[in-house]
């Protein structure tokens, strides 16, 4: 799997609250929830990504409550691809339950800027800077949490196993 | 092995296992509520499954924005009642039958030592003060587990904090895990448990243990965890009749690294905004204006919390320029707050006790907060537009720091108040 995009950028610890504001977690539908996408830090974001982005963030991505409406929210704003020096536990399972790929990378806050065009190879655990020709080398995923990701998120994946029983 | 590795492997069928290792783990509980439910039920509609996997372990509790606040809310109440009446799911607390669910799966007796729990909430980390494993998981996965039973986890380093010392007055197990949390930095535990010891830790109430396991997760850590003793056992037996089997850590257990906490000097303490690790001795933040201050949420909402408050507002007003909310944590706390006469304290002083909810501590219902102003809280999260709009300031300190905040009008140390000796007694031994 590969993904095309270019970078917003973001600080350390970016709580959930800012990526989706707990007034909006009625929203059920995902193109609704995506209109708040990042609301609390950014009012712009939703702007900015109408092309589609990969996010490069500092440490401890997405900490906070448990919402999975937070990562909904990015994806379906347009976010293809999280990277980051360090996750928080539930938002990186979330991200994979839902079908956005989240890849840590040591050192990758220092070496993208913001618009950076980059190319993610996921499989390998790749990440080229195009506008910087560099290459860093990220966390690869576990097999199990491709094969999640392949059928585009845990609902499908558990569709796949169901029928395949 | 330690206690959180024992519980994995006996859920997993292992006789052993080892961090950094994946294993596929047997649910002994799972919970959610009001603003997870729906798309977790949504999600298990989605996969195709038409009867959960068991549904007596199964238990939904109605609690974030309760009563309904607007149509939408009650919508999200119905679509969760009706899968609870559709699933013949008999743990379900409806409004007016719980509370803040975290001190209702507590209180209910559906948390019991050596189990495997997790809920659709972040604060699931909670019942470790009962020597389970629980941890918090999305709604999707919720109902993965909802259809299988089982989930993947991985397992965990371990940091044991060892805790000595004998708290001062008004100095509270909420100041500790502030002063640890300042140390250990909101993402120095990312992935790892935390396992709390030691003798301040043996001698603390059920309470007072579950504040500490509760706040494990702002620094990134799975779950906090207490090993039971007698406290944990006579706790455990009054809520439920159901067996359990405590786990407790080896003597050689390993750990990822030792924390030494001692409380005897330790100063109330308070997290800044807008973030929880921005912890500051109450000396260096004392005199900043609040306009609202908050008792309440899964942290403090306890009856010991409502004891220590009330002690301290006794005879005393909140100050004009201040609005307190009181939320107890549940029915139960409510019932016996009112028995023991500590909501006519707060209403004589002036507070507002509003119904057991989670809605302030999130911004989602009751009091929010309004650009530029500041609020004092119990609660555990004082992040960018968590209790209202991004351009309010939220402090987190105990429930003694806080009513003796709303009763001044600016954050004050409630070891400086001059009945603070008089009443000695109430926190002694904890």
């Amino acid at each position: 799997m590969t993904i095309y995009g270019k970078t917003i950028k973001f600080g350390d610890n970016i709580d959930t609250d800012v990526i989706l504001p707990g007034q909006y977690l009625l929203l059920i539908d995902p193109t609704e929830l995506a209109k708040h996408a990042m609301k609390g830090l950014d009012p712009t974001f939703t702007r900015k990504i109408q092309d589609g982005a990969i996010i490069v963030a500092g440490k401890n991505f997405g900490c906070g409550s448990s919402r999975e409406q937070a990562p909904l929210a990015l994806k379906h704003a347009g976010v293809k691809c999280v990277l980051a020096e360090s996750f928080a536990r539930i938002f990186y399972r979330n991200s994979i339950t839902i079908g956005l790929p989240v890849l840590r990378c040591f050192g990758i806050s220092s070496k993208v800027e913001e618009g950076d065009e980059l190319v993610v190879d996921l499989r390998a655990g790749e990440v080229e800077n195009k506008s910087k020709n560099l290459v860093l080398k990220a966390t690869q995923l576990p097999k199990f949490i491709m094969e999640i990701l392949d059928d585009g998120g845990l609902i499908e994946h558990l569709r796949r196993r169901i029928k395949s029983e | 092995m330690n206690i959180i590795e024992k519980i994995l492997a006996r859920a997993s069928g292992r006789e052993e296992v080892s961090p950094g290792e994946i294993v596929e783990a047997s649910i002994d509980v799972a919970m959610i509520h009001d603003l997870t439910g729906p798309l977790a039920i949504k999600s298990f509609q989605k996969i195709g499954a038409k009867k959960v996997w068991n549904n007596q372990r199964i238990v939904i509790i109605l609690d974030h924005i309760v009563p309904a606040s607007s149509v939408k809310s009650a919508e999200s109440h119905k679509v969760v009642r009706n899968f609870a009446e559709e699933q013949k799911i008999d743990n379900f607390y409806d409004v007016g039958q719980g509370g803040v669910c975290h001190q209702v799966m507590a209180e209910k007796g559906h948390v019991r030592p050596g189990d495997l729990i997790v809920g659709a909430d972040s604060h699931t980390c909670t019942y470790g003060a009962l020597g389970a494993f629980a941890t918090g998981i999305g709604s999707t996965e919720m109902a993965a587990v909802f259809v299988t039973g089982t989930l993947w986890f991985k397992v965990p380093e371990v940091i044991k904090v060892n805790v000595t010392g004998r708290f001062q007055n008004f100095v509270t197990p909420k100041d500790l895990i502030l002063n640890i949390i300042g140390q250990i930095r909101a993402d120095g535990a990312i992935y790892d448990g935390i396992e709390f010891a030691g003798s301040t830790i043996q001698n603390m109430r059920i309470d007072g243990r579950m504040v500490l396991c509760n706040m494990t997760v702002e620094m990134g850590a799975k779950t906090g965890i207490i090993v039971p003793n007698e406290t944990t056992l006579n706790y455990v037996k009054s809520r439920t009749d159901k067996p359990f089997k405590p786990v407790k850590s080896d003597l050689d257990a390993t750990y990822k690294k030792n924390l030494e906490v001692d409380v005897t000097d330790l100063e109330p303490q308070v997290s800044c905004p807008h973030s929880v690790d921005d912890v500051k001795p109450i000396s260096e933040v004392d005199g900043v204006e609040v306009d609202q201050a908050f008792i309440g949420s899964c942290t403090n909402g306890r009856l010991e919390d409502l004891r220590l408050a009330a002690k301290l507002m006794e005879g005393r007003k909140v100050s004009k320029r201040v609005r307190l909310l009181v939320t107890p944590a549940s029915q139960e706390v409510y019932l016996e707050a009112l028995k023991e006469g500590l909501i006519k304290t707060f209403l004589e002083a002036g507070a507002i006790v509003c119904n057991p909810t989670c809605g302030p501590c999130l911004g989602g219902h009751l009091g929010l907060l309004a650009p530029g102003e500041t609020c004092i809280s119990s609660s555990n999260r004082n992040f960018v537009g968590r209790m209202g709009s991004p351009k309010a300031y939220v402090y987190l300190a105990s429930p003694a720091t806080v009513a003796v905040s709303a009763v001044t009008g600016k954050i004050s140390n409630p070891r400086l108040l001059k009945e603070a000796k008089k009443i000695d007694d109430l926190w002694k031994n904890h």
